[in-house]
């Protein structure tokens, strides 16, 4: 299956960014008709390898060899040019654009020079069916959820890849059933000779589809090993750098104690068409995970409980008293915090710096007249930098130019440097590296034990288990069953998620 | 209903409930005479505005359309007066001048990363300063072909003229619509306009498309000072001060959004046609100072940006529920 001679090779490839070494004399090996994982921290300069392969970024050093041929993309339409297509980290789609116009910017098809619309639509359509969507291509694309728009952004990427197809974290928003679709396209383009670069923090869907497995750690490669070579737990100590059981141990904490009575409680909370009739009560100290499939109703609940979105029917009760929530406002005046799953749209600015994104949320609650001074902001950002191991040479940097995964953890600080009484977390640890998961569990324990209620959205059933007091299963939008004691399991939770 | 498309129809019956009150007071507004002359009076307005498009949907702006198309007739008038040329090969100089001229501002936006807004400024007062230096004064052209040109025209049953400058005009505004709906290059504006960066790492020629934008805008402008120099048989390089600013107006009133990445070309097309009822309405009442256009477009102005805010904002905070209602794979 693997030939002898790499089909697209880097040597000493290096790119600096000021003073930091996002990538430092990296030589890169990938094989036609192979399945490469490239692994590594957030930080590790994953993002950056690719985008110097496909001519995002331009290299301070080193070359890129095609097929023997050393080739100078400019741009990623160069590399397109080249047979070389890839879906980046962040979903990359234009918003206003339709999906199909999406799918096809830059190569529709034409005849005598004009594009032919219904063949664009048609073929589109076609194209997502093979995916299992079936949706209206016509309609603009920010009209879709996440993973519709990630799930969009694959078939663009596979259906343009003649050569190298990369995917940096694809599955982030995917469900189990879709990413086992990703895996079976995967299968038949790498039959037809294509190679394929991976990159993804879980590392369980690396065993399951790669072949061969490069690790990088702060932009050197620690690494280059088939994958039956490399069983997990020398990967992850690869790529972190230092066992992992070490980190892992040092979270164990003490059941938090929960108080009796209710924090937050909604009662048949519900708007037609998005979510049935809903119950649910947590008390401080209580962490409630919502389990289920994508479309099962668990952000529209988020959603709901937080005033993004009006309910129809039921209320919402903080500490017994019924309470209007017709924004977000309302919501944080009421200590609640909401970190939402679209973190790279709902969440980051990238202009500002580390310090300031994450004590945005803590000043707004303060108001703004009440100003943090600047020596206590900056406590506040070094002890989530710390805490979160957020990889940036200092609190001034634009987070803009922190790697994704590093964004995400600034989004995640932020919310927990509010404070809150009632945090809401849809997928918390998303596009998070092995390392700082098992920091931001601990993280979640430690503030419970400190008396705050919590709701966590999770889609990795292993984490909900970890820390759940009680389980709420949603189905269709509806609410199925809670779990609570000894019933929290993989299994019985699965079994929840899927009977019918 | 899509929501893109939204802006357009309010534009429209915006224009068509001006024409009906023009109609209902003046009944001239049902003739194909005053209908022609819209055409015909907007037509240099009119084609420049259709290249704003393209700029304003790339998420740019040009502000140098004004000074291109005095500069045009100021070079036009030299050509054929001083140099005895003959104006289609006049025409054909200017054309190639703008169109480097555009390609210029598009590539130092593009290279050196500084705002479209400064850019062509800088070629608003550039092209004004060339029209200053070629001649102070007006320049009156005298040529038989502006007569021949002026004796072709269609006449309708009741009289109105469809002249050659509004045909050009129509002919511009169709091919507008064509370039921007149905080629790579149009639909790469759109992208462009819609974020850049994902349009780059799509793949989109961000440089090449960037350069054409502005190079078609400035050549459209120079378009319209041919159009303008057959219109008013002159160069003068006082002539349409401010006119970018109209076509600006004419191209939000249109429906596109100054943001970039929607739009139509189409809606510019009515967004023109809606300062020319406008205008001769006020022109028909005659009581009226003329500058009460210039007030009422500016509040059709504010009513479509606050018309834009509103949708963008009802997008924002609904669309949520809206798109998981009919999008049931997600979550
Ligand atoms: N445009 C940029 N400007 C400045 N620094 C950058 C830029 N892009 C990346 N970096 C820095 O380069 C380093 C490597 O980033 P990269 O995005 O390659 O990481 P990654 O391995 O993809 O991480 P993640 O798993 O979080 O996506 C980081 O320290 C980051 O801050
Ligand atoms: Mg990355």
């Amino acid at each position: 299956m693997v030939d002898q001679v790499p089909l697209l090779q880097t040597q000493k490839l290096t790119k600096t960014f000021g003073s930091v070494h996002a990538l430092a004399q990296v030589d890169f090996n990938l094989y036609a008709g192979e399945v490469h994982a490239v692994l590594g921290e957030n930080g590790a300069g994953k993002s950056t390898l690719v985008k110097l392969i496909t001519g995002v970024y331009h290299k301070d050093d080193g070359t890129i060899l095609l097929d023997g041929q050393s080739i100078h993309p400019q741009n990623p339409h160069d590399a397109q040019s080249l047979g070389i297509s890839a879906v980046y980290q962040e979903i990359n789609l234009v918003p206003t654009l339709s999906v199909a116009e999406n799918i096809y910017l830059g190569h529709q098809p034409t005849r005598f020079g004009f594009i032919n619309m219904r063949r664009v639509n048609a073929q589109a359509k076609a194209l997502l069916q093979t995916y299992n969507l079936d949706i209206d291509v016509t309609r603009t694309l920010s009209t879709y959820s996440v993973a519709i728009q990630q799930i969009v952004a694959i078939a663009r990427g596979i259906d343009m890849s003649a050569k190298v197809l990369i995917l940096d974290e694809p599955t982030a928003s995917l469900d189990a059933a879709e990413v086992q679709m990703l895996f079976k396209v995967m299968r038949t383009l790498t039959a037809q000779g294509i190679a394929i670069i991976l990159i993804t923090h879980f590392l369980d869907q690396v065993y399951q589809i790669a072949d061969r497995i490069t690790v990088l750690r702060n932009g050197e490669k620690v690494g280059e090993q088939l994958v039956k070579d490399l069983p997990k737990r020398q990967l992850i100590s690869l790529m972190l750098g230092r066992e992992f059981a070490e980190i892992a141990a040092a979270g164990e904490s003490v059941a938090p104690p929960i108080s009796a009575d209710a924090f937050v409680q909604a009662r048949g909370l519900a708007r037609k068409g998005m979510l049935q009739p809903f119950d649910l009560r947590i008390a401080k100290g209580e962490i409630v995970g919502l389990a289920g499939l994508l479309g099962s109703g668990r952000t529209e609940a988020a959603q709901l409980l937080f005033g993004i979105v009006h309910s129809d029917a039921g209320e919402v009760q903080v500490k017994g008293q019924r309470i209007t929530l017709k924004s977000p406002r309302d919501a944080v005046r009421h200590g609640f915090a909401l970190c939402p799953e679209d973190r790279k749209v709902e969440g980051i600015i990238p202009e500002l710096t580390v310090r300031e994104n994450i004590i945005l949320a803590l000043q707004a609650k303060q108001g703004w007249f009440d100003f943090l001074s600047t020596a206590r902001q900056e406590a506040i950002a070094q002890e989530m930098i710390t805490a979160l191991r957020i990889v940036t040479p200092d609190s001034s940097k634009p987070v803009g130019e922190l790697s994704g995964g590093n964004q995400q953890k600034v989004i995640l600080a932020r919310w927990l440097a509010a404070q809150p009484e009632f945090l809401i977390l849809d997928e918390p640890t998303r596009g998070i590296d092995v390392g700082a998961h098992a920091e931001i569990i601990n993280i979640i324990k430690r503030l419970c034990s400190e008396g705050l209620a919590l709701l966590v959205i999770s889609s990795e059933l292993s984490e909900v288990v970890d820390y759940s007091n009680r389980v709420v299963v949603l189905r269709d939008r509806q609410k199925l069953t809670e779990l609570t004691g000894d019933d929290i399991n993989e299994t019985t939770v699965m079994r929840a998620i899927a009977e019918k | 209903m899509r929501s893109r498309i939204f802006p357009l129809i309010v534009t429209f019956v915006v224009f068509v409930a001006l024409y009906l009150i023009g109609f209902q007071r003046f009944p001239a507004f049902g003739t194909t005479r005053v209908i022609a002359n819209f055409l015909t009076d907007k037509s240099f307005l009119g084609i420049a505005a259709v290249g704003m498009t393209f700029v304003i949907i790339s998420g740019g702006i040009d502000l140098s359309v004004g000074s291109v198309i005095a500069f045009t007739g100021v070079l036009c008038a030299l050509l054929i007066g001083e140099l005895g040329m003959h104006p289609l090969a006049a025409f054909g100089i200017a054309l190639v001048i703008g169109a480097a001229f555009g390609a210029a501002m598009g590539a130092v936006i593009h290279y050196f990363k500084i705002p479209a807004f400064i850019v062509t400024l800088a070629g608003m007062f550039l092209a004004r300063g060339g029209a200053f230096v070629l001649s102070q004064e007006s320049i009156p052209i005298e040529h038989p072909f502006f007569a021949q040109i002026s004796d072709i025209y269609y006449v309708f049953p009741d009289r109105g003229r469809l002249t050659v400058i509004a045909v050009l005009f129509l002919i511009v505004l169709l091919v507008g619509i064509l370039l921007a709906h149905y080629t790579r290059f149009g639909r790469n504006v759109y992208g462009l306009g819609g974020n850049s960066t994902a349009a780059l790492l799509l793949g989109v020629p961000v440089g090449r498309t960037t350069i054409m934008v502005y190079m078609l805008s400035s050549l459209l402008a120079t378009l319209a000072g041919v159009v303008y120099t057959l219109y008013t048989r002159s160069g003068y390089p006082r002539a349409t001060i401010g006119l970018e600013l109209d076509a600006i107006a004419a191209v939000v009133i249109g429906g596109t959004l100054l943001t970039g990445g929607v739009g139509y070309i189409a809606g510019t097309f009515i967004g023109v046609m809606i300062q020319g009822v406008i205008q001769t309405y006020i022109n028909f009442d005659g009581t009226l100072n003329s500058w009460w256009t210039k007030i009422a477009i500016g509040m059709l102005l504010f009513f479509f940006i606050a018309l834009q805010k509103f949708l963008t904002n009802y997008r924002g905070n609904f669309g949520l529920s809206r798109k998981r209602a009919v999008a049931p794979a997600g979550d």
